[in-house]
């Protein structure tokens, strides 16, 4: 389906609607903590609708998602620290080199199926960490500070954290669309094959290795720009922050909870685990069993719940099916 | 001369602890096709127990091995009924989730209470000395004690009811309920040894090296590629796989700096899947 003719499907402009709250709230009240809060949200979008391609499309888990954010976020933080490099150019750099990687290894690695391959991705976790902490250019295990002069082509602190939001946003846009894009595609419909029976995918002449290390490749790229936005905005960067496993963890958690391979239900999600999320840690006893929660929440999700929160819309009102995807 | 049999001495004796520690993986792996990934924290469960009935208790550290195997296998029949009772013929994807999930919350709650500080209990066995080279006692009792259990697990397998049972369920789960036997209670029975062998092997590791909360990841690393090197659910396999990878460690680490040996043994890990998929040492249909 070309791109032209999905405009005049109502999803398109649904997602349209999404992007224009998450514009305009913040900016028409100029509030800053709804701004923060909203960030995070689109953050999460971001990750968990990149993941939902191999997870949700492809039947393919990846643990190490959280790779992409963060190489994405090294090597933007690089560029600007050391090549001096604007940061729209650095972005769009991060993301190339971080999908072309993701080919390589998604070609090498996308031979091995199911559940070999989602062990893999724990070992790529292992071994990007094990490369960037003995990486001398990117500062080994102390990480990458970046000056504070560094807002100023922006327009000053203040200004850039707006410029840096409206990225983000920008950037939960495209992984929506992308999404969507790729599910009303041939590509999508021989991803969603290689998700329901491989073997039968290969022998209907889906070409499936080349199809998974594309997929594997393009959800590397928004995720890879997203991490240079956040690592900019905090100006700092080193091995245990960017290669955190919790936050690929709640991309997984977050994919699970709104329903997997599901467009709308990945966005529901991340919005209402965020909302979630900021609620417990306000409350200090909850601060520390972050990630217990987001256990307890999936190991319900995946016992009793597979098809997440899309699931339950679509068998109580199945005329949505025909609206959201 | 003398060095390097020292040092293939060394990498056998660690290696058998590795092959132990991949063992309940490779287990409950080949019998349901389920990859417990609260392995890694079933391994670091054993050391604290260990920690604790040494440390606390003032239990001598090897009378710590009855009750961690006891123990550790009720905790993995409970793990079972929790989490892989209702994902056993479900996509694998499914069995991942569950037990990664929790695997997060054991996490969680053991950083919260015992945060990732560095602990070690203190062993003190006679080492065997050879000409300049002195083994380590505990390196020699863990290493024989992992081969025993390794020994009486396919006995085990092969030589009793229970066992055969085991087999027959891992080979056709249908045809195993048609004759006869509980699968269910079997596969209970496997979650529950598989999480005693890795309570018990952590236990061991832990009179070897200090431990934090965090180590088991590395541990279930290395039990992945032992894993693929030995083949499913094969104890012997597991051993062997576990000397394979004790040696190449001993081979590579003066090269090499120690951070890069997870990285090493996950490119193998790799090559091996894409090489041999069912395994270096394994002969079709050992399970």
């Amino acid at each position: 389906m070309s791109l032209l003719r999905l405009t005049r499907r109502p999803f398109f402009w649904i997602i349209a609607l999404v992007i224009a709250v998450f514009v305009l709230a913040p900016w028409l009240g100029n509030d800053v903590q709804l701004r923060e809060s909203l960030l995070l949200a689109a953050l999460y979008i971001t990750l968990a609708s990149n993941l939902n391609l191999m997870l949700g499309y492809a039947g393919y888990i990846n643990f190490g998602s959280i790779v992409f954010f963060g190489l994405g976020g090294y090597i933007c933080v690089w560029l600007v620290n050391s090549y001096s490099w604007p940061l729209f150019a650095s972005l769009v750099v991060a993301g190339i080199c971080v999908s072309a990687l993701a080919l390589i290894f998604g070609l090498g690695i996308l031979r091995l199926r199911g559940a070999f391959f989602a062990l893999s991705t724990i070992g790529i976790v292992e071994a990007v960490q094990a490369f960037v902490e003995n990486f001398t250019p990117w500062g080994g295990s102390s990480g990458i500070y970046l000056p504070g002069s560094i807002f100023l082509p922006l327009g000053g602190a203040a200004r850039a954290l707006w410029v840096l939001y409206f990225t983000m946003v920008a950037v939960m846009g495209l992984s929506l669309y992308l999404s969507y894009f790729i599910k009303s595609s041939k590509f999508g419909l021989g991803l969603l094959a290689i998700g329901q029976n491989e073997d039968a995918a290969a022998i209907l002449g889906v070409p499936t290795p080349i199809y998974k290390a594309l997929v594997y490749s393009a959800s590397a790229f928004l995720p890879a720009i997203a991490g240079g936005i956040y690592f900019f905005k905090s100006a700092f960067i080193q091995p245990a922050d960017a290669f955190d496993l919790s936050l690929s963890t709640e991309a997984l958690v977050v994919a699970m909870l709104g329903g997997q391979g599901t467009v709308t239900g990945v966005a529901l999600g991340a919005y209402l685990y965020e909302e979630l999320r900021g609620y417990l840690l306000t409350s200090e006893t909850f601060a520390n069993f972050q990630l217990v929660i987001a256990g307890a929440l999936l190991l319900l999700i995946v016992l009793f719940f597979p098809g997440g929160l899309m699931g339950f819309i679509y068998s109580r009102f199945p005329r949505t099916q025909k609206v959201l995807e | 001369m003398l060095g390097i049999l020292a040092s293939i001495i060394d990498g056998v004796l660690v290696g058998l602890v590795y092959g132990l520690a991949a063992m309940g993986l490779t287990l409950i792996w080949g019998v349901m096709d389920v990859i417990n990934l609260t392995h890694g924290t079933m391994i670091v469960a054993g050391m604290f127990a260990l920690y604790f009935l040494a440390n606390a208790a003032g239990v001598p550290p090897y009378f710590a091995l009855p009750p961690v195997l006891i123990g550790g296998f009720f905790v993995g029949v409970l793990l079972y009924w929790v989490a892989v009772h209702r994902m056993v013929g479900r996509p694998p994807l499914m069995s991942l989730l569950s037990t990664f999930s929790v695997n997060l919350m054991l996490v969680g709650v053991g950083t919260a209470i015992w945060g990732t500080a560095l602990f070690n209990v203190e062993v003190s066995v006679p080492g065997i000395s050879m000409g300049r080279y002195t083994f380590p006692g505990a390196h020699i009792l863990a290493a024989v004690l992992a081969a025993v259990i390794a020994g009486s697990l396919y006995l085990f397998l092969h030589h009793t009811r229970l066992g055969k049972a085991v087999r027959a369920v891992a080979n056709n789960r249908e045809a195993a309920e048609l004759v006869g036997i509980p699968t269910t209670r079997v596969l209970a029975l496997t979650v529950g040894c598989g999480v005693a062998l890795a309570g018990v092997s952590g236990m061991l590791i832990g009179t070897l090296f200090p431990f934090t909360l965090l180590s088991g990841d590395g541990y279930q690393l290395k039990g992945f590629v032992v894993t693929v090197l030995g083949g499913f659910g094969n104890p012997v396999g597991a051993l062997m796989g576990g000397v394979a990878l004790g040696l190449l460690e001993g081979a590579i680490t003066p090269f090499i700096p120690v951070s890069w040996t997870l990285v090493i043994e996950f490119v193998l890990f790799v090559l091996v899947l894409i090489a041999f998929p069912g395994g270096v040492f394994a002969r079709r249909g050992t399970m």
